[in-house]
């Protein structure tokens, strides 16, 4: 399954270390963050619940870059 | 400006005009050190914070961890040294303008090029009980009727029942000449009705429609990363910690071996000073921000030019390409039939086109149509009698008394009239025998589009090494194609399935760093779009399978906007690459400086934030291709 969530983030590499730092949490296949138009693109394992691996991702998120914001 | 962009405006003003009033202020020792501190800590503290936040969370290569350590500690050798603190600051200052330049850059462009693409229609008009009501797009249901008025964006597909106008396409095409519709033409959302009052069925719903198609697809463009983004990020995962680790070295290792090897004085100072000159250098946002910002700029300034990229990856692939394949009918060919020569045996061109107008007069087939169209007027139907079509052969009928004949060669042998092949034109032969006499032929032909050999020279002036057409047309339509629009190579009387296995020929006869892009209208070629490295679908308005299969959707069916499209996805490389190349040279060169001591914090500041502003600018660039 695919979603695509809002973001707010300053600096594109913090873009970049919130899409590494989202592709590595469990239960995401693949992440793409699209620093231009601030967008998130998860696609989850088969089978996860999203709110629940999102919360995850957030908080991965906000470990990497203490000043980014995921709208879920 | 938005208000965190303001707010930091201010601090970053107040903090100058601070540093530039202490430098008049003689005061020594700790008080100087306190006052010092108040533009630091006005401009940093949020950097200060974050770092800490960002040890918290062991994150040793956040980028406002770098910049608090190498501050702090420029400002502890300011404290053990000759109090000077103004490089801290500087460092920290220019940093935080840099920040701000930036977001501010990039909250610029991304208005502009939602700007640019403003196409998104708010509401649509449905007339209730004699007056006009505005929905929301969204909520109007396929078949209704809604109304548009002058000024107004259509905002779903469909047909025109009422009316007639002009329609501005500029927003969808890049066409400026407005188009004219009226009553049973279709009519796709995003246009603006520019004189009057039109009404239209839909046949789409709002999300369906071309519209909403189009804002999907650029929207989602920049998310495809090309291998240059891609690039760039994993350089700056290595760079950053690289840089760190060379800084720890250049602090311990040759202090170190000053006092034990050479036994000279360590200058323990000296060399933790050019360390934290490196950490000023080791921010890789310069180089991470200009990169995805060109590819943005780029795709904007292409789809505002109707050449619709559906992701940075294929820019690249298409500022690459080399071989173009381009379909014939509906691309270099206008994919309608016309009278393109009349070579006549005895009697005048225009009576021998009036009397294979007139024979054909009640027929619906295309060929007939095309002589209709050509003669000009309507026939008068009453001067036609005894009309007999005859399959796959032509027309029988009288007029005006005399029984003319129109047909192929096939007709003419079971009429055992004796008739001359054409040398001229290829095409379709229609004959003209007038009371069992031979008295000319007509020749049919799918007309070439006017810029089509325009653009094969542009193209090849471009630098695309071999241009090659594939069609299902006869050995000798093609070859009087290619000789005309100066092909180089073509494939004639392919079926649909034999265009992919050439496709397939083709990519595998090339050097992989070359690229091919195929060209087609998108109708029966879906699968060879997706099998070239790049396929371009033209004239696609509102045809689905071709905004599906194709990377790249030409809006209108201008031959010229494939010349348009390679040249902006050069330009746009051309900018990534300068960019690349610029920032980690001058990021390079910097670090090689300060290593040896000839740079100072001043110098690693402006690596960091002047080169940062001039890729940004440099990257914008990439949105201006109206000229190209």
């Amino acid at each position: 399954m695919k979603k695509s969530y809002k973001i707010d983030v300053d600096c594109a590499n913090c873009a970049n270390k919130m899409e590494q730092a989202a592709k590595e949490t469990k239960g995401v296949k693949d992440a793409v963050v699209n620093f231009m138009t601030l967008k998130m693109n998860v696609e989850f394992e088969e089978g996860e619940d999203p709110k629940a691996v999102m919360a995850e991702v957030l908080k991965n998120c906000k470990k990497v870059e203490s000043d980014c914001e995921i709208f879920l | 400006m938005n208000k965190k962009q303001k707010k930091m405006l201010i601090r970053i003003i107040i903090s100058a005009l601070l540093m530039v009033l202490l430098s008049f202020v003689k005061i020594q020792g700790v008080l100087r050190f306190l006052l010092y501190m108040v533009p630091y800590l006005i401009v940093g503290y949020d950097i200060l914070i974050k770092a800490v936040k960002g040890i918290l969370n062991k994150q040793v290569f956040d980028e406002c961890f770098l910049m608090a350590v190498a501050t702090v500690g420029a400002i502890v050798l300011g404290i053990i040294g000759d109090g000077d603190y103004t490089e801290a600051i500087a460092v920290m200052l220019f940093y935080q303008i840099g920040e701000w330049f930036q977001s501010y850059a990039v909250g610029r462009s991304r208005r502009n090029i939602s700007e640019l693409m403003d196409i998104r229609p708010d509401y649509a008009n449905i007339e209730q009980d004699g007056h006009l009501e505005r929905v929301d797009p969204d909520e109007v249901e396929t078949g209704s009727i809604i109304v548009v008025q002058p000024g107004e964006k259509v905002p779903i597909d469909g047909v025109i029942t009422e009316g007639s106008t002009m329609l501005d396409t500029a927003a969808l095409t890049g066409e400026s000449v407005p188009r004219t519709a009226k009553a049973g033409d279709e009519v796709i959302s995003g246009c603006i009705n520019m004189s009057g009052l039109i009404k239209i069925r839909t046949t789409r719903e709002f999300g369906e429609s071309t519209v909403s198609k189009i804002l999907d697809l650029v929207e989602n463009a920049s998310s495809r990363k090309s291998r240059s983004e891609a690039f760039i990020s994993r350089f700056a995962r290595v760079y950053t910690p690289a840089v760190c680790y060379s800084a720890l070295a250049l602090a311990i290792i040759p202090p170190i071996f000053r006092m034990l090897v050479m036994g000279q004085p360590a200058m323990w100072g000296d060399w933790l000073y050019r360390a934290l000159t490196f950490l000023v250098i080791s921010c890789p946002c310069a180089l991470v921000i200009s990169i995805p910002l060109s590819f943005f700029a780029g795709i904007g300034g292409a789809s505002k030019e109707g050449v619709l990229v559906k992701g940075s990856n294929y820019l690249e692939t298409l500022a690459d390409t080399r071989y173009v394949v381009f379909d014939k009918t509906g691309t270099l060919t206008k994919g309608v039939f016309e009278v393109t020569g009349i070579h006549q045996a005895g009697m005048d061109e225009k009576e021998l086109l009036r009397l294979a107008a007139y024979a054909e007069s009640s027929s619906t087939h295309p060929i007939s149509r095309s002589l209709i169209k050509a003669y000009g007027e309507e026939p008068d139907r009453s001067l036609v009698t005894d009309v007999r079509e005859i399959s796959g052969k032509g027309v029988i009928a009288t007029v005006e008394g005399r029984t003319v004949a129109c047909g192929n060669d096939k007709l003419m042998e079971e009429l055992s009239v004796p008739h001359e092949d054409c040398h001229e034109d290829a095409g379709t032969i229609i004959h003209v025998a007038v009371d069992g006499a031979y008295e000319g032929h007509i020749v049919i032909s799918d007309v070439l589009k006017d810029d089509a050999a325009d653009a094969i020279r542009k193209l090849k002036s471009s630098g695309i090494r071999r241009t090659i057409m594939l069609t299902g047309d006869s050995e000798a339509v093609a070859a009087a194609v290619a000789k005309k629009l100066s092909i180089d190579e073509y494939h004639a009387e392919l079926l649909p399935g034999d265009k992919v296995d050439k496709v397939e020929e083709l990519i595998a006869a090339k050097s992989e760093k070359d690229k091919l892009a195929f060209v087609g209208d998108g109708i029966n070629d879906a699968p060879v779009l997706s099998r070239a490295d790049v396929g371009i679908a033209m004239g696609a308005m509102g045809s689905d399978a071709a905004i599906e299969a194709a990377d790249v959707v030409l809006m209108d069916d201008d031959p010229m906007k494939i010349v348009k499209a390679i040249r902006i996805a050069r330009k746009c490389l051309g900018i990534v690459r300068q960019n690349i190349v610029f920032a980690i040279g001058i990021k390079l060169i910097c670090l090689f400086l300060g290593a040896i001591g000839f740079a100072n914090m001043w110098l690693a500041i402006f690596a960091d934030v002047g080169v940062m502003v001039l890729a940004v600018l440099n990257a914008i660039r990439a949105l201006f291709v109206k000229d190209l």
